[in-house]
């Protein structure tokens, strides 16, 4: 049976480096893997996403509505955005931090109240950090792609060493000692 | 060995182990990668070009010298180059040449959803189209291989989910046959009327000729392939819809999956109909192969039951042929839309408020600074194609001379050398009253970073001849070139306003590196001091991601701020720290 997990969040806050993290976590367990990406315009503080399925064989690369088992949301407005992706008894990992769009910042629409709730109420299983202050302890407000990498990790069935060698293969050698306790920090928490 | 590639580093992939030699493009999403991967192998000259017809005619030039060829750009790139790619169908070429070409469905980034497709059929060219990232890399390589047994370009069509995805694909040795000899060959490289006359009929020659490959070779060695499974449902299709399809009807349906999509074949087409009930054709973007089915006479459902805009998708192709829908969640909430914005710390920023101040009407061009376009800054009038801001503005100031000290031309260092210049020698010499501005952030940024003729470096980070905007603006006949700091708003607004009061051709160059460059140092981030912020949100008019309100008071977010100081000439109570 495929899974299909989505990765979304706001252009710059590193969800390509997560991609390519859980894809090559999930390549190791010997799995057929498909990872879509978007890239160019919408990389600039747009609402981006990114597909990652795996099973035994993949064809389409792409997660439409109600397929998603997981969505890892960089930020909780993305994850309300994304939801219909999920499936009915889907499970979102979602970062508390709040980034306002465009439209909310010069004050023609406003950041709705309860987003988080929202996305429980519509059945979804989810699972809540606030990974901005861990990125941070971990060295970097940069690192925020990899703790949410780590708390992911926790929710899914493959062991913790195969994520840190995907870590290791994906992060340039200077930043791994920060990006390993990024993930700790992340899966830990 | 297996390996999970990207789709665009699978054709360079293929590429590299297909003997590719010499590569020249222009980037442009979806296709970018494809270069930039080509430019890490040693064994392949690689450059980016000015624009897509240098490209073309680079990659042309490399192939009848002998040497197997690649050029690669987006679809509307592929207008650009049209010229030398009609003509390249008649020459032929002598070692292989593989022209890469991505739609994009969807325009994920791109200003129309323009079907190559038609360019191959208009052309005459043979154009392969692969599905995933194996394919791409067998495909580009099996390109190569028709080019030279054709004698003829091709062209391999890939779309953003192709091109964009990443997937396992077998990945082997490169072989390099060397150089091709080159001999003199007038009569088939130098199309004057009388030689072109002979090889247009062996163009039309060659295309029988590939339509007889298409039905017989391909099949055997799997170009084109039919899989028989329920019979109820067929499904005709190509690219990136055939795993669209897999996923969605699985062996429900039975697939002819067609990995060349010019020139399409008869037989094979009439025989795959004959044994299904329901012959769906799965195609994005135009009706190109329900119309060749409908030609030949079989009984097809495309368009009538799909669409011709955005992309498809397995739950769209359940939805239509099983009349499947799914189940999803929804969160009761408002969710605002987040487009892209300029980041912080865009030069672009200050330049666009300067522009507000002074109320001009703004004749876009193609790149980031196209985001010019969104509120608070909303300056942006016409946006059609690259190059289009400089002979647009001439046009508008043609029509409406008195409005000519009331508007401009924006337009990127790249996007200028591109097509810009040329829309600026019209200007000079046809003495236009029209101020052109040039955004020099030394980069092509929208693209994600690619170097060009004005910056100084070659797509190897090499150092190289750098273009002078200021001389060459100066030579093509401009007599008042003027060069800006974006983030210092006076000098801006100061320097184009007497720009557009010259009554004369002008150019003012806004320079100042993209802030996303890695060689860019930033100042540290600023601060709000909540004490002097009257809440007057004058700070929040350049649209900047980093600036929001919180509690009344203007707050910066230290993460994203660059230390531009552009909002901090706007605060009149000297807030911004």
């Amino acid at each position: 049976m495929n899974k299909s997990i989505m990765i979304v969040g706001v252009g710059g806050q590193g969800t390509l480096l997560a991609s390519r993290i859980l894809g090559s976590a999930l390549l190791s367990k010997g799995y057929d893997v498909k990872v879509s990406e978007v890239h160019g315009m919408s990389q600039r503080g747009g609402s981006v996403v990114t597909y990652v399925k795996y099973g035994e064989k993949v064809y389409s690369p792409v997660i439409g509505e109600g397929e998603a088992d997981l969505i890892l949301a960089f930020e909780q407005l993305e994850a309300a955005r994304w939801l219909s992706c999920l499936k009915k008894d889907g499970k979102v990992v979602v970062n508390t931090q709040k980034i306002d769009p465009m439209s909310v910042v010069i004050g023609d629409s406003v950041y709705p109240d309860g987003v988080i709730d929202a996305v429980k109420n519509a059945g979804a299983t989810v699972v809540e950090l606030d990974a901005l202050p861990l990125a941070v302890e971990a060295g970097s407000p940069k690192a925020v792609n990899v703790v949410l990498i780590g708390a992911m990790a926790k929710n899914t069935d493959i062991d913790k060493e195969i994520w840190l060698d995907a870590v290791k293969a994906c992060v340039p050698g200077k930043f791994l000692e920060l990006n390993l306790k990024a993930f700790e920090l992340g899966y830990s928490n | 060995m297996k390996k999970l590639l990207l789709g665009n580093e699978a054709v360079a992939r293929g590429l590299y182990e297909a003997g590719c030699r010499v590569a020249s493009s222009y980037p442009g999403t979806p296709s970018t990668e494809i270069t930039e991967v080509i430019s890490k192998y040693d064994e392949i000259t690689s450059e980016w070009a000015p624009n897509e017809k240098v490209a073309a005619e680079v990659a042309f030039g490399a192939a009848v010298a002998g040497a197997r060829s690649f050029c690669g750009m987006k679809h509307v790139g592929l207008n650009v180059a049209a010229d030398p790619l009609f003509t390249s169908s008649y020459t032929g070429v002598n070692a292989g040449m593989v022209i890469g070409v991505a739609d994009d469905p969807g325009m994920h980034s791109s200003q129309n959803e323009q079907d190559s497709r038609h360019y191959a059929q208009a052309s005459k060219i043979m154009m392969l189209e692969p599905a995933d990232s194996d394919e791409c890399l067998k495909y580009a390589k099996m390109a190569y291989e028709l080019s030279e047994r054709f004698d003829t370009p091709i062209l391999l069509r890939l779309t953003t989910r192709v091109s964009h995805s990443r997937s396992l694909a077998e990945v082997g040795e490169r072989v390099d046959n060397g150089l091709k000899e080159y001999v003199k060959n007038p009569q088939k490289y130098v199309m004057v009327p009388a030689n072109a006359k002979g090889k247009h009929v062996v163009v039309e020659k060659r295309i029988l000729d590939q339509i007889e490959y298409c039905e017989t070779e391909a099949v055997a060695n799997g170009l084109n392939s039919v899989e028989y499974n329920d019979k109820k449902i067929g499904v005709i299709t190509a690219g990136i819809c055939y795993e669209y399809a897999k996923e969605a009807l699985g062996d429900k349906a039975s697939y002819l999956k067609l990995g060349c999509v010019y020139p399409l074949p008869e037989k094979l087409i009439k025989d795959f109909c004959k044994e299904c009930e329901t012959v769906y054709v799965l195609e994005e973007l135009d009706d190109f192969i329900e119309t060749h089915c409908k030609k030949i006479g079989v009984e097809v459902i495309g368009k009538s039951a799909f669409t011709l805009q955005g992309e498809y998708s397995q739950g769209l192709i359940r939805k239509v042929v099983l009349g499947e829908d799914v189940e999803s969640v929804k969160a009761d909430v408002d969710v605002p839309a987040r487009p892209p914005v300029l980041c912080a710390g865009c030069p672009h920023r200050g330049l666009f408020y300067t522009l507000k101040r002074l109320n001009v009407t703004v004749s876009g061009d193609i790149g980031c600074y196209t985001l010019g376009v969104a509120k608070p800054l909303g300056m942006m009038d016409t946006v059609l194609c690259m190059g289009g801001s400089v002979s647009g503005l001439h046009g508008r100031n043609l029509a409406n001379p008195d409005k000519a000290n009331k508007s401009v031309a924006v337009i990127g260092d790249s996007t200028f050398i591109h097509s810009g210049v040329t829309g600026l020698i019209d200007i000079a010499y046809n003495n236009s009253n029209s101020v052109t501005i040039i955004l020099d952030n030394s980069i092509t940024g929208m693209t994600g970073h690619q170097q060009n003729p004005t910056t100084g470096y070659n797509i190897k980070g090499e150092p190289a001849a750098a273009v002078s905007l200021e001389k060459l603006c100066e030579a093509v006949g401009i007599n008042n070139v003027f060069v800006v700091d974006p983030y210092n708003l006076d000098e801006c607004y100061t320097t184009i306003g007497k720009a557009l009061d010259l009554n004369a051709p002008a150019v003012v160059i806004s320079r100042r590196p993209c802030a996303l460059l890695k060689t860019v140092k930033h100042n540290p981030p600023l601060k709000v001091n909540k004490d002097k912020c009257k809440s007057c949100k004058m700070c929040m008019k350049i649209g900047c991601p980093a600036i929001s309100m919180k509690d009344g008071k203007a707050e910066i977010d230290f993460t994203q701020c660059l230390g531009c100081n552009v909002c901090s000439q706007l605060c009149k109570f000297g807030a911004i720290e």
